[in-house]
């Protein structure tokens, strides 16, 4: 096996240091796990995912109570009648609901981060690729699309939405609204960065060859380019995420969203904050730290992902 | 000149016994295995070798300026009598701004794009203590210095609207502020074009009279190094392994390696159907690889066991020759590929390519800019055709144009076989673009990193030869076997391949569906000189065997001149000068070409007459009035060559030149019989 040349700096400038490296790509895509585990940051955000992925899996049968059971409109502090994070206004016990609450997110995360980067991608080939006026027009309105503001385009669309609608079974049809809307209004920004990485990649001599060679637009942006850009694309889908859990809780938050009796973060901090004055401030704290936890988590993964990426 | 003994006080630069290694994953993997040289003040010191073999690691080290990675593990360097390995980081700034400068390959990279040259050259002189007002009359006069005539006019750019040769030249004004005692040159003129590195190197050959520096350059180029430098050192696997007056080691050489490189360079007017070149077998070892007592054993026929155990001593001879080498008297017995005799075909082959009035405009705003302006030129089956200009002359816009990556003028006629090809690649047909394919540059670049090598060329065996399952199998084999590359190299992707392996891929792709016409753009220039030599053969080879005709492109005249039957000369779009190679390059030239040859910094040592031209490439958008190349012909004729546009005639059979002067009166002046 060679010697791999990532590790040999690029600055300053030592052009006799290139090195024959004879690997194939599992090889280096082991080089990349092993690199991306040697960072203890991104261990402890794999650590925090995996901890609430099991929360999400294994529900209700891990939680210390019924997440649904009310206990006569207690509304414990932390730490008492063996509820730690306390009960809410319903008597329902906050950690088993936040624990249990971890599914929606988990869910539905990942499947907007999968529709935004899906299509944001295909519009980012298309414009990198083509150019010329397509890119104009596409350009021209998903900068108009940046403007609006996630929330109001969120509002509108899921209060437009059809009540009763599935198109994947199994999710609740306001939580399908959800992932659509969030998918969508990540697509700009994902086309975004997938164009800038196809304008560069579309440079290279084997595009050229590939056209002299016949070969169609599908073909060369599918086959010849798209695993080129694959890397920004992966980093994409990783930050993706973190904005969607942010994004689908704050839409719960506005009441759009994930729809009562079903545990969610953002729906749990919207039905209580305001009694944080009160006094009462487990029933929001705790759901936001779980939000900010996932969140940080899934960034420092993003972040230890890209410095590996882009090696 | 002098290597007297002389006492360390006196010597700018003193390696000795110099070890380096980098970190790599922890292990320390030796990159320099005991470097020792000498410069002397106002000495110039050049250090060849291929890529890999430690040379700018040398520079590196010597002003102490490795990535983190990288540590001397032995050895000493002393500049101007100052240990720099004792050296602390405050006195070591010191020594570097006030006694050493450096410059870079690229010059657009040293200069910051965003910052007026002005700005920046003042700065080089504020940071030595100056007040702006004293840098600023500095700055003029470090500009006057590097012979820009118009300082001002050029403090007031930005580095962008400075072409590449001028740019070159305020970075070497920069260098010189603190009138350094030692000027460390790394590939200054690689990617410039002949005529300016020429003007580059004659600028740093009399700043060197001038100022006294000592100079140590590094190049590939062997021809650069010769024309500048007073000694040099031929490095292999961080070792130097022959060291000596460059005249000398190149017209003389003492180690196997010095012999093969020397001997892998398409020279003295090499041509394919005379020679194969020599090549060297092997190739460079990994960093890190353990290596015999003698670090070239493994490539060298001369080797013994003696090599394997025993480090070659130094051995001295006169005119200070150094030698590390168990053989070194057994060298003149390597023998050189032996001539062959001529392969010819049949001679003159069909026309394959037919060019008639071929123009190309580009729109830049308002302005148009005319690439290629009435090109007539014909290819015939077999023949290679070289292109040969400056950067900007319109090699490229041909090639794609024929190619039909560019559309062409209306009124331009490209025939293939007799049949009119259309403007565009998307509007040709399949045996149309089947019959034209291209080798690139850089086969980084033209190979997709993500496919394997078996993928590539399979899918341009469907797509150009139209062949595929067990059909395509049976052909790849054979076309792999014909680019000498073995069925193991077909399931790795081109990241795990050595440039000269790519570059196979690369050609094996364009031969995969037997085309017609084959255009070259700079084939090798990526490449190490043994490397070339093994791709130029290659070329030949496929040629011969398929009968494909070449349009080859590049910089490098020795290149053009080992593959080309006919040369076509470009300047700033016209055909100056078209005939067969050994005309064009014997003369008498077109004036243009004749100062393009004695631009051309040659191993074997330059005439003492050389053509310099003088000014830069008129710009397109602005063209000078009748004869395109009057602004800088060193033969112009007042009256005649700025009112008509010479047409191109037929000087001799087959050769045609754009030249008011009579071609007998060319002879005259060019001393040619």
């Amino acid at each position: 096996m060679g010697v791999i040349e990532d590790e040999i700096p690029a600055t300053p400038p030592v052009p006799g240091m290139q090195v024959d490296v004879i690997s194939d790509k599992r090889a280096a895509r082991r080089e990349k796990a092993r690199l991306f585990i040697k960072s203890p940051s991104a261990l402890i955000g794999l650590g925090i995912i995996l901890f609430w992925f099991v929360c999400a899996v294994l529900g209700a049968h891990i939680t210390p109570h019924d997440p649904f059971a009310t206990d006569g409109l207690s509304h414990d502090p932390p730490f008492t009648n063996g509820y730690y994070f306390g009960t809410d206004q319903l008597g329902r016990d906050v950690l088993a609901r936040i624990m249990v609450g971890a599914r929606d997110v988990l869910i539905a995360a990942p499947l907007a981060a999968i529709i935004g980067v899906a299509s944001g991608s295909m519009l980012g080939l298309l414009m990198g690729y083509y150019r010329g006026i397509l890119d104009d027009v596409l350009g021209r309105l998903i900068e108009a699309f940046l403007v609006l503001p996630l929330t109001l385009v969120g509002l509108l669309a899921l209060s437009a939405a059809p009540a009763d609608w599935s198109i994947i079974p199994g999710i609740e049809s306001s939580t399908q609204t959800v992932i659509l809307v969030v998918g969508l209004l990540f697509t700009p920004i994902v086309a975004r960065t997938v164009r800038a990485a196809v304008l560069a990649e579309r440079e290279n001599d084997y595009v050229q060859a590939a056209k002299l060679r016949g070969e169609n637009g599908l073909y060369i942006m599918t086959r010849e380019i798209l695993p080129n850009v694959m890397s920004p694309i992966v980093v994409e889908f990783t930050v993706r995420i973190g904005y969607a859990i942010f994004a689908i809780a704050t839409l719960s938050f506005l009441g759009v969203g994930i729809q009562e009796p079903t545990p969610d973060w953002g729906l749990m901090i919207a039905q209580e904050y305001r009694l944080v004055i009160g006094g009462y401030w487990w029933v929001t704290v705790f759901p936001a730290m779980a939000i900010a936890s996932l969140v940080i988590a899934v960034n420092l993964v993003a972040d230890r992902l890209q410095e590996v990426m882009e090696l | 000149m002098s290597t007297t003994e002389t006492t360390t006080d006196t010597v700018a630069l003193k390696l000795d016994d110099l070890h380096v290694a980098y970190d790599v994953r922890g292990i320390p993997r030796p990159v320099l295995r005991g470097v020792s040289f000498e410069i002397h003040p106002g000495e110039a010191y050049g250090l060849v070798g291929e890529s890999g073999c430690g040379k700018s690691t040398t520079a590196y080290a010597a002003v102490r300026y490795l990535p983190e990675n990288g540590h001397v593990t032995d050895g000493s360097i002393t500049i101007a009598g100052q240990d720099m390995l004792k050296l602390s980081a405050p006195d070591l700034r010191a020594l570097r701004s006030s006694r050493i400068s450096m410059v870079y390959q690229d010059p657009s990279q040293s200069l910051n794009p965003t910052i007026k040259v002005g700005a920046q050259v003042v700065e080089a002189f504020t940071v030595l203590g100056f007040s702006k007002a004293e840098a600023k009359v500095k700055a003029k006069e470090a500009l006057h210095r590097v012979r820009i005539a118009d300082a001002q006019q050029v403090l007031d750019r930005y580095p962008y609207q400075l072409s590449g040769g001028m740019q070159q030249r305020v970075v070497i004004a920069m260098a010189l502020a603190c009138d350094p005692q030692l000027l460390i040159l790394d590939e200054p003129t690689t990617g410039l074009d002949a005529t300016v590195e020429a003007e580059v190197l004659d600028l740093v050959s009399t700043l060197r009279q001038e100022t006294g520096a000592a100079v140590l350059l590094i190049a590939h180029n062997l021809g650069v190094v010769r024309r500048i430098c007073d000694r040099v050192g031929v490095m292999y696997a961080g070792k130097i392994v022959e060291e000596g007056p460059a005249a000398e080691v190149f017209d003389n050489p003492q180690h196997p390696y010095t012999v093969g490189l020397l001997r892998c360079l398409p020279r003295r007017g090499a041509n394919k159907v005379e020679r194969r070149l020599d090549t060297i077998p092997g190739s460079l070892p990994l960093i890190g690889t353990v290596l015999p007592a003698c670090v070239f054993q493994d490539r060298c026929v001369l080797a013994t066991e003696e090599c394997r155990t025993v480090a070659p001593p130094a051995t001295q001879s006169e005119a200070g020759r150094t030698v590390y080498c168990h053989h070194a008297d057994k060298v003149s017995t390597l023998v050189a590929a032996p001539l062959q005799a001529p392969v010819t075909g049949d001679g003159v082959g069909e026309i394959v390519l037919h060019l008639e009035n071929v123009s190309k405009t580009f729109k830049q705003g308002h302005h148009e800019v005319r690439a290629l302006v009435d090109v007539d030129l014909d290819l015939r089956a077999g023949e290679t055709l070289g292109l040969v200009g400056e950067s900007g002359s319109g090699k490229t816009t041909l090639a794609k144009a024929i190619l039909g990556i560019h559309a062409t003028d209306a009124g331009s006629v490209i025939e293939l076989d007799s049949q009119t090809l259309a403007g565009l690649t998307t509007a040709r047909t399949r045996d149309a673009r089947r019959a034209i394919q291209i080798i690139f540059q850089n086969p980084d670049s033209a190979l997709n990193r993500s496919k394997t090598v078996r993928a590539i060329l399979e899918r341009a065996l469907q797509k150009l030869a139209g062949i595929r399952g067990q059909e395509a199998g049976m052909r790849l084999a054979s076309l792999t076997d014909e680019v000498r590359l073995s069925p193991r190299h077909l399931d790795m992707r081109p990241r795990a391949l050595s440039g000269g392996l790519k570059q196979r891929v690369a050609i094996a792709g364009a031969f995969a569906g037997g085309p017609r016409i084959v255009v070259c753009d700079e084939p090798t220039s990526a490449l190490d000189v043994s490397v070339q030599a093994a791709i130029l053969n290659l070329l030949a080879d496929m040629q011969r065997e398929e009968q494909a005709s070449y349009i080859v492109i590049s910089h490098d005249l020795g290149v053009v001149r080992y593959l080309s039957d006919r040369i076509a000369v470009l300047y700033l779009g016209r055909l100056m000068e078209l005939g067969p190679a050994a005309e064009v390059f014997a003369g008498p030239h077109h004036p243009y070409t004749e100062a393009l040859l004695s631009a051309v910094p040659s191993v074997d040592g330059d005439p003492p007459d050389r053509i310099r031209l003088t000014g830069e490439l008129p710009s397109a958008i602005n063209l000078p009035s009748g004869c395109v190349f009057h602004t800088r012909c060193p033969r112009a004729i007042k009256g005649t060559c700025e009112a008509l546009e010479p047409p191109l005639v037929e000087v001799s059979n087959g050769h045609m030149m754009r030249c008011h002067i009579p071609i007998d009166e060319l002879r005259t002046l060019q001393h040619i019989d």
